[in-house]
């Protein structure tokens, strides 16, 4: 095989098997009666959680395997016989079935809380982290995350405002570190801190690099699908040094498939923005209905809030950790929070340099905290821009929600407009 | 002379289109789809042939729209019922911007370019309310028959307010108006009223443009026409062809593939 050639695929192959081998660590862990942290993949403070060595649970990526799997009906089921609404968050149903199950999972046993940790970037995390508290007893702390206070002004490090509310979330890191000691009887070690958050740095610069490569014509993944595996990584392994490598492994692959004009499909007719969250129940299908036109989609606000902000590339100062955590976090957090709620601009910056021809919306009926919005930001993005959009909805857990006939008649009457559309613009008509 | 077909499978009825190669619109069919839905297309287009006077090989290409538009099996291409719509309104009134389109279980606002071309849609979700079905359920309820409901509601003096959209809760509701003693024309003014409250706001999605057309069956409802109008304050482009528009709009683009095979540049396959 030609070595050039021979690392193509080799992102998708090595994160299944981090996946794996990350989850059967948990699995050993659950085995041993050892618990691990709880935490979320918005702000999930992995950096100073495996500075403590303590295992780490993502409860929203253990729920969208089992969506994955085709197994989480049955577990949203168990919540619901419990009282759980069909229409809360389908991630804290089959959650809390899980815990119910005594860790019962597809992909092996999950281990139980020693404590929880997490932002407030999405108000479900708060609710979610009560119920571990009253089913263990477990300690959980909420780290506040001061959001933008007005919309479209962006304050930024060094700014007197911005400053305010990061010593506010550094005096919070800094209760969270007792916290840790106590949880696991282990005394803090800055030296370790500055390890992890090495490595969350390397990741952190080949995200958005990664992210930043598939504006090229063919893109060289495809964001919703190939992204995700990306993503799982992303989250389980951050401030770990096989994450660390992973992701300077991908920016090689992603290079060359860019230099060697390797794209994702055979001929890339379409290229789409995702604006959601992705439809776990029928994850490949769903992306089969765009493939068959000859759709991609090269850019998904998936990949930036649920990797925490991260995909801003933002940089920790190794020099004065605490202080550099604190300034990341807030502003890790802010971004993953305006990709969810404000997106509309960092769409319309993108539509150009990506060569996006449709904006595919995706609102989802279990998670209204990502969804409610959608409806206005599109009408907003339509606007400012005559760009082709979608607008679809179905779910990120729930099979009973997702009506594969009614997409498709959706997305054949997209591809029919932008192909008649783009016809036009051939023609000269717009 | 060569003449292209549309089939239109929708949810409750079939409806079959031919167009002559002027795009006139030369015979139409309507038949009741039923459970057999391969057997209700070929019923339609057999009824559309008839009633034109033509034979099947007269018919060059045809093209089925609808839920069900891949069980047309004689048919050469698909094409959605969203497109069709589009295309049928502007064809008959051709000033239209906006589309709204009422079948039996869903109702589409579409926004549309001089061409026929979509620009933007919205369509209701999972959910039937505001959709000919609603309509259905409250003729049941009343035991009154579907193209009585409309005339009967213009009649009413006192209108009642129906709260719900839901489908399923629309009968109670409606029962329990008729247990407080009300006229039936008054509840069902409500029930046309509620019906175009709520395809009122699915038009707001894509933008209510001056020359709105109606389509699909229930644009037959003078009731839905009416309270539609006194909503959006425009009057709304109907004609008795407006239940057929569907398969109108797949017959013209069965057209398209028939002059540009002729004019030796073939409409490219999209796929």
């Amino acid at each position: 095989m030609d070595t050039s050639t021979s690392i193509v695929g080799r992102g998708n192959r090595d994160g299944a098997r981090l996946f794996r081998e990350w989850f059967d660590g948990l699995k050993q862990a659950a085995e041993r009666e050892e618990r691990a942290a709880y935490v979320f993949v918005m702000g999930s403070l992995n950096e100073i959680l495996k500075s403590f060595d303590i295992p780490v649970t993502f409860p929203e990526i253990t729920s969208l395997q089992l969506a994955v799997r085709r197994e989480a009906h049955e577990y949203l089921q168990v919540a619901e016989d419990q009282g759980y609404s069909p229409d809360i968050c389908g991630y804290v149903k089959a959650d809390v079935a899980v815990q119910l199950m005594n860790g019962e999972h597809p992909m092996g046993r999950i281990p139980k809380p020693s404590m929880a940790v997490y932002t407030n970037a999405c108000n479900t995390y708060v609710k979610w982290a009560e119920i571990w508290e009253r089913m263990y007893g477990i300690p959980i702390f909420t780290l506040d995350v001061p959001g933008h206070r007005q919309l479209g002004i962006h304050t930024r490090p060094g700014d007197e405002q911005f400053e305010s509310d990061r010593r506010y979330v550094e005096t919070q890191i800094r209760e969270l570190i007792p916290l840790c000691e106590k949880v696991t009887g282990r005394a803090f070690d800055i030296d370790r801190l500055r390890e992890t958050m090495a490595h969350a740095n390397t990741m952190s610069r080949s995200w958005a690099r990664i992210l930043e490569l598939n504006a090229s014509h063919p893109s060289v993944f495809n964001a919703l699908t190939d992204g995700t595996i990306y993503l799982g990584v992303a989250n389980a392994l951050r401030g770990t040094e096989a994450g660390a490598r992973y992701f300077q492994d991908l920016v090689e692959e992603m290079e060359l498939k860019v230099a060697s004009g390797i794209g994702t499909l055979t001929e890339e007719k379409h290229r789409l923005a995702f604006v959601g969250v992705p439809c776990y129940p029928i994850f490949r299908r769903f992306n089969e209905m765009f493939a068959e036109w000859g759709g991609t989609f090269v850019l998904s606000t998936y990949l930036w809030f649920a990797s925490g902000g991260s995909n801003r590339g933002y940089e920790y100062d190794l020099v004065d950790p605490i202080r550099s955590l604190s300034e990341g976090l807030l502003l890790g957090v802010r971004d993953a929070m305006d990709s969810m709620f404000d997106q509309t601009t960092m769409i319309e910056e993108s539509l150009d340099g990506f060569g996006i021809d449709g904006v595919v919306y995706h609102p989802i009926k279990s998670c209204r905290t990502v969804s409610t919005g959608l409806a206005d930001s599109r009408r907003a993005l339509l606007q400012e821009r005559d760009v082709a959009t979608l607008f679809i909805e179905s779910d990120m857990m729930d099979r009973r929600v997702v009506s594969e006939a009614q997409l498709k008649n959706r997305i054949d009457a997209f591809f029919e407009g932008l192909v008649s559309r783009k016809r036009h613009v051939v023609a000269g008509g717009r | 002379m060569a003449y292209a077909a549309g089939v239109d499978v929708g949810s409750t009825q079939t409806k079959a289109a031919i167009v002559d190669e002027a795009g006139r619109i030369v015979a139409r069919s309507l038949t009741d789809t039923g459970a057999n839905v391969v057997q209700a297309a070929e019923n339609a287009f057999a009824m559309a042939l008839d009633d034109g006077k033509l034979r099947e090989e007269e018919v060059e290409y045809v093209i089925g729209t609808g839920y069900g538009r891949y069980r047309v099996t004689f048919g050469n291409d698909q094409v959605t019922e969203i497109s069709c719509h589009a295309r049928g309104a502007v064809h008959l009134f051709p000033k239209t911007q906006t589309v709204v389109d009422m079948g039996g279980q869903d109702t589409k606002a579409i926004r549309v370019a001089p061409t026929g071309e979509v620009l933007d849609f919205c369509m209701n979700d999972k959910c039937a309310a505001g959709t000919g079905r609603f309509l259905g359920a409250a003729a049941a309820a009343l035991g009154i028959p579907l193209d009585e409901l409309g005339p009967r509601a213009l009649a009413s003096t006192r209108p009642v307010k129906i709260s719900t959209t839901c489908t399923v809760f629309a009968e109670s509701e409606v029962l329990s108006w008729l247990g407080k003693g009300k006229k039936i024309e008054d509840i069902l003014w409500g029930v046309h009223v509620s019906i175009a409250l709520r395809s009122a706001g699915l038009m707001q999605r894509v933008g209510i443009d001056d020359e709105v057309t109606f389509t699909g069956g229930v644009s037959r409802n003078p009731a839905v026409v009416e309270a539609l109008e006194q909503r959006i304050q425009k009057k709304l482009n109907v004609s008795e062809e407006c239940h057929y528009l569907g398969a109108v709009g797949a017959a013209l683009f069965a057209l398209d593939h028939i002059l540009a095979s002729r004019a030796g540049h073939p409409v490219e396959g999209v796929k």
